[in-house]
């Protein structure tokens, strides 16, 4: 009698700690909170900047010889896990095509090459740092490469009133994540150097949340049904730039372009 | 601006404006230029001071969108020998410098016009204008001229000249043109922020530790640190320099110093130091004074009073490089010219 009893309740000790630990393990950790910016949102301001080779290829990819000869290793292409949720991209098959046709001559064709703006979401994993400015009304993102920058709009939402290349952002907050919904691009941005790219029908919708101190989960849902057969998201996490004097320096690439682009215009000594 | 220097830059930039404005204009309702200029000045300093409203971190508010669109002059025009006007001549200096504006721009007026500037919005008399009596920007020297230049600076004036004339004629590359028909940087960005003819407009965000200004032409952007960490090393140089700001009381201080001296300001070397003062002195007016030191240039420091004026937003994206067909076209038709000389020559030779 009094072994079984004890059994008993051994048993029904041992049942509630897995029930409690299987418990502790399901619950997730509990989320990251933000420390607060003065009017109580989460704050994201900061100098940001991604660790990973997006910018090179979204899509898994192996390491690769430099496209441009006299480069040599310092210009190899580094291989990577991709950004890409599912792995492959779902293009319609003539826009595969398009892409197929785009990394073929991307020296040529890349706009990145002839220091255009970016678009989005490139501009956030570009090999380059940018800022967040958090204010009420507009959340500012100011990206090294070409002085891009975005205005995000969160009191004064308006549709996008002309096609642009860094597009038109509305945003929100949802508990701890910055949502921003950006339309009114145009078609000329890619998504990185391997020809991936959109059309203007293109819809991304970007969630910032903060994962620790001085670390962001980014994620970019992409809508464009000219391109793409279904929707897709990016995640990537993004790093502060923690140096106590980081700040974003001038990358004024303009000037860096001009032999390339109007290099053939020049005047001849012979003429 | 002189004329012709205007027109030309005025060619070049018609192209990306006419296109921007035109796609903006088909897709929005409502009017983006004002029908007329909405003239804002500063109170008259008999009234109560001017408490500026704080942002939730405690800085004086300078946020929204501002315009330092202006006619007043930097310097005071020949023949001026005070410092403000009455209302009446300023209204009439506006007038003639509105004119004068228009002269160069209206077609039929003057033989190479191409475009008629105010069709486009592009004319300050279209847009909001931070009014102001004075006759000229410049404060001090208190006859309102920059002080003469140095011998330092007249000296490095004329190398650049003579850099100029070696590397060729203005359309023989385009390096040879000016910078911001270049799309590099055009007038408006700073520092200092001087009214760039139009587009002058500029967006300012604050956050705890920082102000950031989003100047319209070339979506260039300012951000400034607040946190008094040391200026960067003398070999960082910026087109814009490297700006560290500071708050004395409501008046936000900004020092710049570390340009590359590419973008030489009224004729300045790379060591030209610039500190700005931004005071917010009613709802609609922010006070801007900027005072430049450059012993290289000028034997004394020179200011100069420059407000701005709270204006609409938003402020549209200005992509200018990658849709700079006139620089193309420039350097294309003067090769062209060269052909057509060289075989006509050929002709003549024959």
């Amino acid at each position: 009698m009094r072994n079984r009893f004890f059994i008993r309740v051994t048993l029904a000790a041992i049942t509630a700690c897995l029930a409690l630990a299987v418990a502790l393990v399901n619950a997730q950790a509990p989320a990251y909170r933000a420390p607060r910016a003065p009017d109580g949102k989460p704050n994201l301001s900061g100098i940001w900047q991604a660790i990973n080779t997006a910018n090179y290829d979204i899509e898994p990819h192996s390491a690769a010889p430099s496209p441009v000869l006299e480069l040599g290793a310092s210009g190899a292409i580094p291989a990577g896990l991709g950004v890409v949720e599912g792995g492959a991209l779902p293009y319609r098959p003539e826009a595969l095509t398009k892409r197929n046709e785009n990394r073929a001559n991307r020296l040529k064709l890349d706009p990145e090459v002839k220091c255009y703006l970016p678009g989005v979401p490139r501009a956030v994993y570009q090999s380059f740092p940018f800022q967040i400015i958090q204010s009420q009304k507009h959340i500012m993102m100011i990206h090294e490469y070409a002085g891009a920058v975005r205005t995000v709009y969160m009191a004064d939402q308006v549709e996008a009133p002309a096609d642009s290349w860094m597009g038109w952002s509305n945003g929100r907050w949802e508990g701890e994540t910055l949502v921003v919904d950006t339309k009114g691009f145009n078609d000329l941005s890619w998504f990185d150097r391997s020809g991936n790219f959109h059309s203007d029908a293109l819809h991304v919708v970007e969630r910032f949340t903060a994962r620790s101190a001085d670390t962001l989960n980014y994620e970019a849902t992409i809508e464009d049904p000219k391109v793409f057969t279904r929707p897709f998201k990016i995640t990537m996490p993004l790093y502060r730039r923690v140096e106590p004097n980081a700040q974003i320096l001038e990358f004024r690439c303009v000037e860096f372009v001009e032999d390339l682009l109007y290099g053939h215009l020049r005047k001849q000594p012979s003429q | 601006m002189n004329r012709r220097s205007l027109v030309s830059f005025g060619v070049l930039v018609l192209g990306v404006a006419v296109l921007l404005t035109a796609t903006i204009a088909a897709q929005v309702p409502a009017p983006l230029a004002k029908p007329k200029a909405a003239v804002k000045a500063a109170p008259p300093p008999t009234s109560k001071p001017y408490t500026p409203p704080k942002t939730p971190d405690g800085q004086p508010d300078l946020q929204g969108f501002w315009t330092n669109s202006t006619y007043v002059p930097l310097e005071r025009p020949q023949g001026v020998t005070k410092e403000f006007y009455t209302p009446p001549e300023a209204e009439a200096a506006m007038k003639a410098a509105a004119a004068r504006e228009a002269e160069q721009t209206e077609p039929g007026t003057t033989a190479d016009v191409h475009y008629d500037f105010s069709q486009f919005g592009l004319d300050r008399s279209q847009s909001t204008i931070a009014a102001s009596l004075r006759t000229s920007l410049i404060v001090d020297p208190p006859d309102g001229k920059m002080p003469p230049v140095n011998a330092k600076g007249q000296k490095r004036a004329g190398e650049r000249a003579a850099a100029r004339k070696a590397a060729g004629g203005q359309y023989d590359s385009v390096q040879n043109m000016p910078i911001g028909s270049r799309c590099i940087i055009m007038g408006g960005a700073g520092p200092p922020m001087m009214n760039a003819g139009y587009n002058a407009n500029y967006q300012i965000v604050q956050s705890p530790g920082y102000v950031m200004i989003l100047t319209e032409m070339i979506h260039d952007v300012r951000i400034i640190p607040l946190d008094n960490r040391p200026q960067a090393a003398q070999e960082l140089r910026q087109w814009v320099g490297l700006s560290r700001g500071r708050w004395e009381g409501n008046t936000l201080v900004v020092e710049t110093t570390n340009f590359n001296g590419k973008n030489a300001f009224r004729g300045a070397s790379e060591n030209i130091k610039v500190t700005e003062r931004f005071t917010r002195i009613s709802d609609d007016m922010i006070d801007y004074k900027f005072t430049v030191e450059d012993p290289e240039t000028w034997d004394r420091t020179w200011t100069a009073e420059a407000p701005l004026a709270k204006t609409d937003g938003p402020i549209f994206e200005f992509a200018c490089h990658e849709t700079n067909y006139g620089i193309s076209n420039i350097l294309a038709g003067a090769r062209a010219e060269e052909k057509q000389k060289a075989e006509q020559a050929k002709k003549g030779s024959n």
